[in-house]
C-alpha cells in the first residue's frame, strides 16, 4: 500500500511538483497576536463566495430570466423541486452574510492599517472585492421580480442616475432603458451570473497571490509582541482552526435558512404603484436612510445629489485611505483615522437601525 | 544609429497606433452596444386612461403611458388631471390617496398636491403634468406641446 501510495504520489511529483507547494505551506505562518482572531474574516469571505458560485449553479438549473416567468420559476423552485427552499435560501442568507465578512473584514483590515506601505495594491483589490460583493448583492436582489426588489431597484437605479456627470448614462445603461423593464432583468441577470463572477475570481486571485508574496500584516502595536517563533504555521494549525469557523458558519447559515425563510412575495407588477416599506438590502440601507433625512434641495443643488456626492467622497476616502495615512507605514498611527472608522461604522450601524424600527 | 532608432521609433509608433485604433474601435462598438437605444415613444402618444365610472370623484388611477406609469386623477370637486406617476425624488410608482386627497409616494413619504406640486417630504421637483382631453365619457392623456 505503501508502495503504491508512494507510486501515486512520484507520478504526480515528477509532473507538478507538489512537495515546492508542501514546503511553500509548511513556512507560511500567521502572526500570533492579540488581534489574530480577525485574520479569520478573510478565510471566512473566502469560503461564503465558495458558498456563493456552488448554491448560485445549483439555482440556475431551474431559474428563468423573463419578466413573465423569473417570479414564477423561483416559485416552482421554492415549491416543487426537492430541497429548492434549502438551496434558495441559503443563497439568500450566504449572500448577506458574504457582504457582512467582506465589511468586517475591510473595517479589521482599516483599524490594523493593514493598508500601510507594503500592501496599498492588496487594500485597493479588497476594496474591488467588496464594491463587487455590494453588485453582487444589487444586481441578485431584482432576479426573483418580485415587487419589493423590483421598486427597491427603480430607487436604487435612480440613485445611480443622481451621480453628477455620468451617472444618467450609467443608470440608463444599467437599466437598459429609462425604465426598470425586461431588458433590466436580462443585464442584471447577465451581470450577476457572468461578469461579475469573472472580476470577482480575478481580482479575488489577485488579493491572495498579494497576500502570499507580501506575508500576513500586522498591527503597528503588535510588531514588537510578536515573533516568528511565536507565529502560528498556516498549515496544519491555522487552517484547521480556519476550517472549524467555516464549519460553525455553515452550521448558522443552514439554521437561518430553515428557521428563517426568504420570502418570495407577490409578483412584480411595473404598472402598479410602490407599496408602503419599500427598503433595499439592509446593506444599502444607510444609504436609502440618509438619503430619506435630506430635505428636497440644499442651497444650489437637489438634496439626494448632495447625499450621493457625500458617499461617493467616503468611498473614495476608504480607497485612497493607503495614501491619506502616511504615518502608519512609518509606525506611527495617526487617532484621527481611527476616529474616522469608528464615525463611518457609528453613521452606518445609527442609519441601519432607524431604517428598520422608524421606517 | 539615430536613424536606426527613429526608424524602430516608426515601426513601434505604427504598430502601437495600430494597436490603440484596433482596441479603440473595439471598445466603441462594445460601449455604443451597451447603452440601449431610444424607446421611441413618440411625443403625441394618446392613450385612453380611464371611462367617466372608473373614476368617481376623490380617486386615481395608475395607467400605462408608453413604457412609463402615469396617474389620473379626479379630486374631489375639481378638474382631471393626469401626471407622470414616477416620483421626482427616486423614480417609485406615486398613488392618488383619498384620504388626503392628494398624491402620496409610499417609497420616501413624498406628498404632491392636486396640481403635481411637491408640497412635502424629499421630492425635489413637482411631477411631470399630462395633458387630459375628454372624448365622451372617456378620458385621454397624452404629453403636453
Amino acid at each position: 500500500m505503501k508502495t503504491q501510495n508512494s507510486k501515486v504520489w512520484q507520478w504526480f511529483e515528477e509532473r507538478l511538483r507538489i512537495s515546492e507547494i508542501v514546503r511553500f505551506l509548511s513556512h507560511k505562518t500567521v502572526p500570533r497576536h492579540r488581534y489574530t482572531a480577525w485574520y479569520y474574516f478573510g478565510g471566512v469571505v473566502l469560503f461564503l463566495f465558495g458558498v456563493q458560485v456552488f448554491t448560485g449553479i445549483l439555482l440556475l438549473m431551474y431559474y428563468t430570466p423573463t419578466p413573465e416567468a423569473a417570479y414564477e420559476s423561483v416559485r416552482f423552485l421554492v415549491g416543487e423541486v426537492p430541497f429548492g427552499w434549502l438551496i434558495r435560501n441559503t443563497h439568500s442568507w450566504a449572500a448577506n452574510l458574504f457582504v457582512l465578512a467582506c465589511f468586517c473584514h475591510m473595517f479589521s483590515a482599516y483599524f490594523m492599517r493593514a493598508y500601510r506601505k507594503p500592501r496599498e495594491i492588496t487594500w485597493l483589490t479588497g476594496f474591488l472585492l467588496l464594491g463587487l460583493a455590494l453588485g453582487f448583492g444589487f444586481s441578485g436582489y431584482l432576479l426573483p421580480w418580485n415587487e419589493l426588489a423590483f421598486f427597491a431597484t427603480r430607487v436604487g437605479t435612480s440613485i445611480v442616475s443622481t451621480v453628477p456627470l455620468l451617472g444618467g448614462y450609467i443608470g440608463e445603461t444599467l437599466k437598459g432603458g429609462e425604465m426598470v423593464t425586461g431588458l433590466t432583468l436580462s443585464r442584471f441577470f447577465g451581470i450577476h451570473v457572468a461578469l461579475l463572477p469573472l472580476i470577482a475570481v480575478l481580482v479575488l486571485l489577485l488579493h491572495l497571490a498579494l497576500i502570499q508574496r507580501q506575508g500576513m500584516s500586522e498591527p503597528i502595536s503588535q510588531q514588537h509582541h510578536s515573533s516568528q517563533e511565536e507565529a502560528i504555521p498556516f498549515f496544519p494549525h491555522f487552517f484547521l482552526r480556519e476550517a472549524m469557523v467555516w464549519l460553525g458558519i455553515m452550521a448558522v447559515l443552514l439554521a437561518l435558512s430553515i428557521l428563517s425563510p426568504w420570502e418570495l412575495g407577490t409578483k412584480a407588477d411595473p404598472f402598479a404603484s410602490a407599496p408602503a416599506g419599500i427598503k433595499p438590502e439592509w446593506y444599502f440601507t444607510y444609504m436609502s436612510q440618509a438619503l430619506k433625512y435630506l430635505p428636497g434641495r440644499i442651497l444650489l443643488w437637489e438634496g439626494e445629489t448632495v447625499g450621493i456626492v457625500g458617499f461617493m467622497l467616503g468611498g473614495l476616502y476608504l480607497l485612497l485611505v493607503p495614501l491619506l495615512d502616511r504615518g502608519a507605514a512609518r509606525g506611527k498611527p495617526n487617532p484621527i483615522f481611527t476616529i474616522i472608522g469608528v464615525c463611518i461604522i457609528l453613521f452606518m450601524v445609527v442609519m441601519i437601525i432607524l431604517a428598520y424600527t422608524v421606517g | 544609429m539615430e536613424r536606426r532608432l527613429s526608424r524602430r521609433m516608426f515601426s513601434n509608433l505604427l504598430v502601437g497606433g495600430g494597436l490603440l485604433i484596433w482596441l479603440g474601435t473595439i471598445l466603441q462598438a462594445i460601449f455604443r452596444y451597451v447603452i440601449p437605444p431610444a424607446s421611441g415613444q413618440v411625443g403625441s402618444l394618446s392613450v385612453l386612461a380611464a371611462k367617466t365610472t372608473e373614476l368617481p370623484p376623490n380617486s386615481g388611477k395608475i395607467v400605462r403611458y408608453g413604457s412609463s406609469p402615469a396617474i389620473i386623477v379626479r379630486p374631489p370637486g375639481g378638474e382631471v388631471r393626469a401626471f407622470l406617476a414616477i416620483c421626482t425624488h427616486l423614480a417609485c410608482t406615486v398613488q392618488y390617496r383619498d384620504d388626503l386627497a392628494h398624491i402620496w409616494c409610499a417609497c420616501h413619504n413624498g406628498h404632491f398636491d392636486l396640481f403635481g406640486r411637491n408640497v412635502s417630504g424629499p421630492p425635489p421637483r413637482p411631477l411631470e403634468e399630462l395633458q387630459v382631453v375628454t372624448r365622451g365619457n372617456e378620458f385621454f392623456i397624452s404629453k403636453r406641446a
